[in-house]
Formats: structure tokens, sequence, C-alpha cells
């Protein structure tokens, strides 16, 4: 077997990225669709930590703390909304609510 | 060895994990299987030597991120969607834009390939710290302004989510 490169860590990524972005595209219930986006992040996390290994020094390692810090805020604030939303219309499909829509 | 036969496991955990997170008709099991990912993604910060990311990962991610998401697929009663239709009628245009961002990202990655293999990086000496000490020294020296600004952030977000979920604001 090759030894693992960080090349293997960057198409892991990519592959992760894809399918998360698949995810948030197509899906329609809200709460898969926020599941998508973690997905998306921790992508970004494999590569950063893989750069930072292969650069030796953990500035990447600290964007990722980073980058952890803000997905939680984000899912926090996104599921208040959809408590609000589902209060207030009855459903959590993103095609159904379309208020906005003329 | 025993490395590529682990990065192999957790890479096929990170994503057959992710595929199945997307493909599920019940969020329960969507967030069952996002555990999963989450649980692969950890094994490779193992693998990569960041030690402090992989508690963190499964401390965070697993214990908050997953668990409010379920509870609030609790909160919320999902058992309509379930039953609805579960992808939206702009699908194959979604999945033809992913191929091409797919295809674009591969094209760059193998353009760049040589530019990739930097040498002779990665060989730090180690140093006699442990990974959570150089994590913390950079992140309270370099990175102090931002981390205060994150942990802002997050009091935002909880009091932001707190007036959201109220019943009357």
């Amino acid at each position: 077997m090759h030894p693992v490169t960080n090349v293997h860590y960057m198409v892991l990524s990519v592959a992760l990225l894809l399918v998360g972005t698949i995810g948030v595209l197509t899906r329609r219930n809200i709460v898969i669709i926020l599941m998508s986006i973690e997905l998306i992040l921790n992508a970004v996390n494999i590569n950063l930590v893989a750069f930072s290994h292969h650069f030796g020094d953990v500035h990447g390692q600290v964007f990722a703390i980073f980058v952890i810090a803000v997905a939680a805020a984000e899912t926090t604030v996104a599921l208040g909304i959809l408590i609000a939303l589902f209060r207030n219309k009855e459903t959590v499909l993103a095609d159904e609510v379309d208020l906005l829509k003329w | 060895m025993v490395d590529t036969l682990s990065f192999y496991i957790f890479a096929l955990m990170a994503l057959g994990g992710g595929v199945m997170t997307i493909t599920r008709r019940n969020a329960v099991h969507s967030a069952l299987w996002l555990i999963v990912s989450l649980l692969g993604a950890a094994g490779l910060f193992l693998l990569r030597g960041a030690e402090f990311l992989f508690a963190a990962q499964i401390v965070l991610y697993i214990g908050g991120v997953v668990l409010l998401i379920l509870y609030v697929v609790m909160l919320v009663n999902l058992d309509e969607t379930a039953r609805a239709r579960q992808f939206n009628k702009q699908w194959w245009i979604a999945l033809a834009c992913v191929a091409v961002v797919g295809a674009e990202i591969a094209f760059v990655m193998k353009r760049g390939l040589g530019a990739l293999a930097l040498p002779g990086v990665a060989a730090v000496a180690p140093t006699g710290e442990g990974n959570t000490e150089r994590v913390a020294d950079v992140l309270f020296s370099e990175y102090m302004l931002p981390f205060e600004i994150a942990s802002l952030l997050l009091l935002v977000a909880v009091v932001g989510a707190v007036v959201m979920a109220k019943k009357r604001v």
C-alpha cells in the first residue's frame, strides 16, 4: 500500500465537500440541510488539519477551532429560527417557505 | 501500514456517513449517520496529530451540535415531512452544478499537484510540548483578539437563539 500523503486528505476533503453541497442543494428538509452544512465545514477542517501537519505548525488547527466555534453558533441560531418557523408555518420544508414570493 | 489502513477506515466512515446523512428519509437516522461521519473526521484528526481537535470534535460536534439537532428534531413534528417528497424539483440542476464544481477542483488539483508536494517542511523536530500546549500557545498569543471575538459571537448566538425560539418577544 502507498503511504498516505496530503493529496489523499485533499481528495477526501473535496469529496466530503461535494457530498455536503449536494445535500444543501437537493434536500427539502431544513434540518438535513443544516447537517449538510456541518459536513461541508468538516471537510474544510480536515483540509486545515492536513495542511497544518504538512507544514508542521499549528496555525491550521487554531483556524479549525474557530471554524468549529462559528459552526456551533450558526447551528444554534439556525435551529432557533427553525423552531420559530415551525410555530408560524407548520412546515420544515425549505421550498414551502415562500412568504416573500409574490 | 497501520496508518494507511486506519486512514482508509476513517475516510470510509467520514464519506459513507456523509452520503447516508444526505440520503436518509428520517431526520433522526440522518443525525446518527452524521455522528459516524464526524467520528471518522475525528479519527483523521488523530492520524494527523491534532489530538486537541480530536477531543474538541467529539465533545463539541458530537456532544453539542448533533445533540442540539436531535433535540430540535424531537421538538418539531417531522412525521409528515418524512412522508413527503425528500428532494426538491431542481435536484438535477444541483447535481450538474456540483459535477461542474467537482471537475473544476479536480482540474486545478491535477495541474497544481507539483506545487502541492512541497519538500521537507513536514519534518519538524518534536519540541517536547504536546499538541494541546502548542495550540494553546498560538491561540492565546497570536489569535487573542479573534478568540475574544469568537466568545462574543457565541454569546450573541445564545441570546439570539433564545429570542428566536421564544413564544412572545
